[in-house]
């Protein structure tokens, strides 16, 4: 048998091959038709195929393009992109670059042009804690895979520029200079596509510049770095001015570490009640502190200024029509909403006050009965337990929401107040009563990140933070114990029903 | 006609008259729900071309299971066309399925992938011919044979009529006219016989082996059938000899032409060595990975001088590919933003948590995607219009009642008969829901009986609850705005629990989002410019008043619904956020106030070009409120930039 093995055939070198990853809404289709048209009006013979019909519904899909120099015979185009073999690589969303990674799409011949922007998965949104996947990992993945990096937020860009990201990721594809084709015959497609002309040219042009400004694995994106503590200005009658001065100073007295929670900390509970309230937070962090380790970087007080401030701002009705009536929040909305000059807003709340928030405002001895009294709440929950609409943008709405975040005096008497102090005692007795094993006090302090939520929600995250500290008891003594109360609380941010904390205290119960 | 069972039937014009028709749906779902026509339309043979277009698709966007329509081309002896993915190969084949059909006096199914039916191209048209026969012609002078008829003793001559006269005519046909493909060498050591719909991917792997240029020319000899059923042994025998060696890259399973083509040299005496399923792999698509490595792994066995050194001897040494599986979330289709669908599902999620978990059946449907999370709701589909069909078992007895869910359109499609009227017959005491979104949505928007919309040729505005009446199920309730959570669950726990016998049926119906924005998008903004008045809603959350727990989300699933990590080292979880593709369909509002999430959500209804009384009337409440803030501001702390 004689040797057939031939060389490759050279035109075959000149085969571009181009697929776009996105989330269904994205306009794939739409870029992958300019990028058909540039390339045909560049006198190359192209091709394009989709996966059609899941795009509609948010869900992840491809579109895949071949292209070559036009000539006399017709080119064979394959109608899928192949692992390994795709020379640009457009993913409209980070985690899409990522599943181009895993598909086998980004290689050391792959010009990779990724948006950094995340659009949320289901199983991200559901967990209650923080479900959202890492872009870290796949940036760093594609910076060590690909032949080039092109990221950039790309979503972000096309709506400061009135446009939608299929325009602004074909600008990266132009700015790019992967296609041999000019500027001028991209923004020469967009012309010819028909609709929304103008943004789509402007978020185009943004992105060009980016693209092209980019070199080689130019990809971390700039993270959200400051910190809100600032100087914190703040206005008010001289006498608390002066006390807010006093308290801030007294907060800046404490450990490096400690002070800069605590001031955060600090204008979180004065904003939720008064300078009293705040003079007993930093009193409790102080008490904290007094227990604390220098050599263990006063973590337990950095962590206790983190959660007392979080314990002591409980959400209760006055704290919501509170931050419902504060001036700055219409203006904050409106700009939200985009509204324009001449235009009006109407505000609608969605409230659903319970017979236990109703209670909850009631006087300490008069509350508990009523709590205790399975008649009473059913009667209040008939009177009052209704889903309500307020306009707060109308008078009535908002003089009722505007008198209940009046009612910041008489807050320190209701029974909820009660109840709150002595869950946040409970607590943090508990935590210290674990001292010396201070790194198992630490994680039960951070507990009480499992308490969120309103009405049912609530509930399930206090019997979470029940099951969690019960568990805690369990484990004490061991030189895990730390570790496995960290484990519990991330399993009871897994799911709702608590199914993976479950797990968790079944596995705890087995060996103690 | 949407049914494909009575598209199919259509096709019975063709039996008695010399007239071309065609029909088209998915395989094998389609052909599933049309095989009782497709049967007797192949024993009863047809006088003009018959055509089935089909949408087989195999991979990654395929909403069907994965079954081969080639079985039904068996077993009822009609022919398949798999064409060559480019335009005019796949029109070339409508013409010559058409030709085919009426030289075999048989029934022709032309295969298209999903790749192909949205591969772009061109192709050289023809003109049109007007037909020999008109519909008119052949009402006006009817024609009737019953020797055409399926019954018995007529049926036993057609099976021998489709052996001894259809299926020869067919196989004459396809040699004279040259439907199947010969490509590359008439002498080499082995060969490569594949699907038609096969050779793109075939190509390129060859390309990149080195073996075939840019325009296709191979080196390995390539037998593309174009026609996949009948497979004529003559001329696969003679692209055979001479040849050590075969590899049949046939997608999908059971290997149906594989074996045929074991048998041809089985009966021939051939000594040619057949490859396929084992070098291939027996089910999954052929990507472009598998279609490298199975020719790669075929040539190496069969002739390995014929593969570059660099793939005779493979030396790579490729970065290690970081491993994403565990990072990167699974994003399967859900409901669009705004969805009406999505409320109900909130509902029904709501109901369980009172009564516990529920039997539920499913359909088919953009409803069907309240089986994945974060709904979870329904665990089986049966077909389309079956979903009560397939809860019939579940018709009563049991602490609580079973809930079937069926769309408008396989209400429409045969879910009145099958479904409903069998449990109105069997007095049957279970719910059902229709989901009634004025559209065959899943496929784009196409009108149904009930459509509200203005249908020149086609009647519309027929209410699912009238044909519930006629059927004799009295107990309907009609809920006319999905999005009230509220509402629709009591109406559910009505159903539920109600007294009355018999089967419980809730029409809920809102229009599709998706239709209805790009209905109402232009209009609103046309009314903006014109200077009249427009509410556009849309919701937002307060960060502050959000603690993070996600409950909303456990309870949606909308796009537009995301999560924000905010700027604050005292808050550890990510917010709820709402960003501007919010179409303001009401669920978030709705969700919070009926399962008392939370007070975060708000909606703004932007007014435009709102009237001068109302400017004048807002401007004193805004007045009034601003004084106020200010007044309780002069005595407190306000802290610069907070909101």
């Amino acid at each position: 048998m004689k040797d057939m093995a031939q060389p490759m055939d050279p035109k075959l070198s000149q085969v571009i091959k181009l697929a776009v990853l996105a989330v269904g809404g994205q306009g794939g289709g739409v870029l992958t038709g300019w990028i058909e048209d540039v390339a045909r009006a560049c006198g190359y013979a192209a091709q394009a195929t989709s996966v059609a019909g899941v795009s509609q519904r948010t869900g992840a899909t491809v579109y895949y393009l071949e292209m070559a120099p036009a000539s006399d015979g017709v080119p064979i185009f394959s109608l899928m992109p192949a692992a390994g073999d795709v020379d640009i690589m457009i993913a409209a969303e980070m985690m899409e670059a990522g599943r181009a990674m895993i598909r086998g799409f980004v290689t050391e011949r792959t010009t990779l042009i990724a948006s950094t922007h995340r659009a949320l998965a289901v199983s991200e949104k559901m967990e209650p804690g923080n479900g959202i996947a890492n872009s870290d990992e796949v940036m760093a993945a594609a910076g060590l895979l690909a032949k080039r990096f092109i990221a950039a937020d790309f979503e972000a860009l096309a709506v400061a520029n009135g446009s939608v990201i299929s325009a602004s990721l074909f600008g990266a594809l132009a700015g790019s200079g992967a296609l041999p084709f000019p500027k001028a015959a991209f923004e020469a497609a967009i012309a010819r596509g028909g609709k929304g002309i103008a943004g789509s040219l402007r978020a185009f042009a943004a992105s060009f510049d980016a693209a092209s400004g980019t070199v080689e694995a130019k990809a971390v994106a700039a993270k959200p770095a400051s910190v809100k503590s600032g100087p914190m200005m703040v206005k008010g009658p001289v006498r608390m001015v002066v006390e807010w001065h006093r308290l801030r100073d007294l907060a800046g007295t404490l450990p490096a570490p400690v002070a800069e929670m605590a001031l955060l900390g600090l204008k979180k509970v004065v904003e939720f009640q008064d300078l009293a309230y705040g003079a007993a937070y930093l009193a409790r962090v102080q008490d904290v502190l007094g227990r604390d380790d220098a050599s263990r970087g006063f973590a337990l007080s950095v962590q206790a200024a983190k959660y007392i401030a979080n314990a002591m701002c409980y959400d209760d009705v006055i704290r919501v029509a509170d931050l419902k009536t504060r001036g700055p929040r219409a203006l904050r909305i409106a700009k939200e909403m985009g509204l324009a000059e001449g235009n009006l807003m109407h505000l609608t709340e969605f409230m659903h006050p319970r017979a236990e928030e109703i209670v909850g405002m009631f006087p300490a001895g008069l509350g508990q009965k009523v709590q205790d009294n399975p008649v009473w709440m059913a009667r209040l929950e008939r009177w009052f337990g209704k889903g309500r609409r307020l306009r707060t943008d109308g008078l009535l709405a908002f003089a009722t929401l505007y008198v209940l975040g009046g009612l910041k005096f008489w807050r320190p008497r209701t029974v909820r107040h009660l109840q709150e102090v002595a869950h946040l005692e409970a607590w943090m007795s508990t935590a210290l009563a674990y001292l010396p094993q201070y790194d198992l006090a630490v994680e039960v302090v951070k507990c009480q990140r499992l308490v969120k939520g309103y009405s049912d929600t609530h509930a399930r995250g206090l019997s979470k933070f029940d099951r969690v500290l019960t568990a805690a008891k369990r484990v004490a003594g061991r030189d895990d114990a730390a570790e496995w109360v960290r484990r519990l609380r991330d399993a009871a941010l897994k799911d709702e029903e608590g199914k993976a904390l479950d797990g968790a205290i079944t596995t705890i119960r087995s060996f103690t | 006609n949407a049914n494909e069972a009575a598209a199919a039937a259509m096709l019975a014009a063709s039996v008695h008259y010399p007239i071309r028709g065609a029909v088209t749906f998915k395989g094998p779902v389609g052909v599933n729900v049309a095989s009782d026509a497709l049967a007797n339309l192949s024993s009863s043979g047809v006088n003009g071309g018959a055509l089935i277009i089909l949408g087989e698709d195999y991979g990654e966007g395929s909403s069907i299971m994965q079954e081969r329509s080639h079985a039904f081309a068996m077993k009822s002896q009609f022919w398949l066309l798999d064409p060559r993915p480019n335009l005019t190969s796949i029109t070339k084949a409508v013409a010559d399925g058409f030709e085919l059909s009426e030289a075999s006096n048989s029934p022709v199914m032309l295969m298209v992938r999903i790749r192909s039916c949205h591969v772009t191209g061109s192709f050289a048209t023809k003109d049109n011919v007007r037909p020999k026969l008109s519909v008119k012609d052949a009402l006006s002078a009817p024609q009737s044979d019953f020797a055409r008829v399926v019954l018995p003793p007529m049926s036993y001559v057609h099976e021998q009529d489709k052996i001894k006269n259809r299926w020869p005519a067919a196989e004459k046909f396809i040699v004279e006219r040259k439907l199947n493909e010969v490509f590359g060498p008439k002498q080499a050591p082995v060969g490569l016989v594949i699907q038609g719909g096969m050779y793109n991917g075939v190509i390129r792997a060859l390309q990149r082996l080195g073996l075939a240029d840019i325009y296709g020319a191979s080196s390995v000899p390539l037998y593309v059938l174009n026609v996949t059923y009948p497979l004529v042994s003559s001329e696969f025998l003679a692209f055979c000899a001479g040849k050590e060696a075969i590899l049949v890259v046939e997608e999908g399973q059971p290997e149906f032409i594989e074996q045929q083509l074991t048998t041809y040299l089985y009966r021939a005496g051939s000594t040619v060595k057949l490859h396929g399923k084992g070098i291939l792999p027996m089910a999954g698509e052929y990507t472009g990975q598998v279609m490298l490595d199975g020719l790669t792994a075929f040539l190496r066995q069969a002739a390995p001088d014929m593969l570059p050194a660099m793939v005779r001897a493979p030396n790579q040494d490729r970065p290690k590919v970081p491993d994403l599986s565990k990072t990167v979330p699974i994003r399967p289709p859900g409901f669009c933003t705004g969805c009406p669908e999505r409320p109900i599902f909130a509902a029904m999620k709501l109901v369980q948590k009172q009564t516990g978990k529920l039997q539920i059946s499913a359909d088919i449907g953009c409803h069907l995607f309240g089986s994945l999370p974060p709904f979870e709701i329904g665990g089986a589909t049966m077909g389309y219009g079956l979903g009560p069909a397939a809860n019939a078992a579940f018709d009563g007895g049991g602490e609580r009642r079973s809930i079937s869910i069926i769309g408008d359109g396989g209400f429409w499609h045969n879910g009145l008969s099958s479904s409903f009227g069998n449990m109105a017959f069997n007095k049957s005491d279970s719910v059902a829901v229709i989901v009634d979104n004025y559209y065959s949505a899943a496929t784009g928007g196409q009108d149904v009986m009930s459509s509200r919309a203005d249908n020149a040729t086609k009647a519309t505005k027929h209410p699912i609850s009238k044909a519930l009446k006629g059927i004799g199920i009295d107990w309907v309730r009609q809920v006319d705005r999905t999005y009230d959570v509220g509402h629709m669950r009591d109406v559910l726990l009505e159903a539920l629990t109600t007294k009355t016998p018999g089967p419980k049926v809730i029409v809920a119906s809102s229009e599709c989002m998706l239709n209805k924005q790009r209905r109402e998008k232009p209009l609103a903004a046309a009314a903006i410019k014109e200077g009249r008045r427009v509410e556009a809603p849309r919701f937002g959350v307060d960060e502050e008043i959000c603690t993070g727990d996600h409950a909303c989300m456990r309870l949606s699933g909308c796009p537009s619904l995301g999560l924000k990590v905010l700027d604050d080292p005292l808050r550890d979880d990510p917010v709820a956020t709402i960003d501007q593709s919010c179409v303001g369909c009401g669920n978030c509002g709705e969700v919070a106030d009926a399962a008392v999430l939370c007070p975060s959500f708000y909606r703004a209804d932007v007014v435009h070009n709102p009237s001068p009384f109302e400017v004048r009337f807002a401007a004193f409440r805004a007045r009034v409120i601003g004084w106020l803030q200010a007044r309780r501001d002069r005595r407190r702390l306000v802290f610069e930039g907070a909101a």
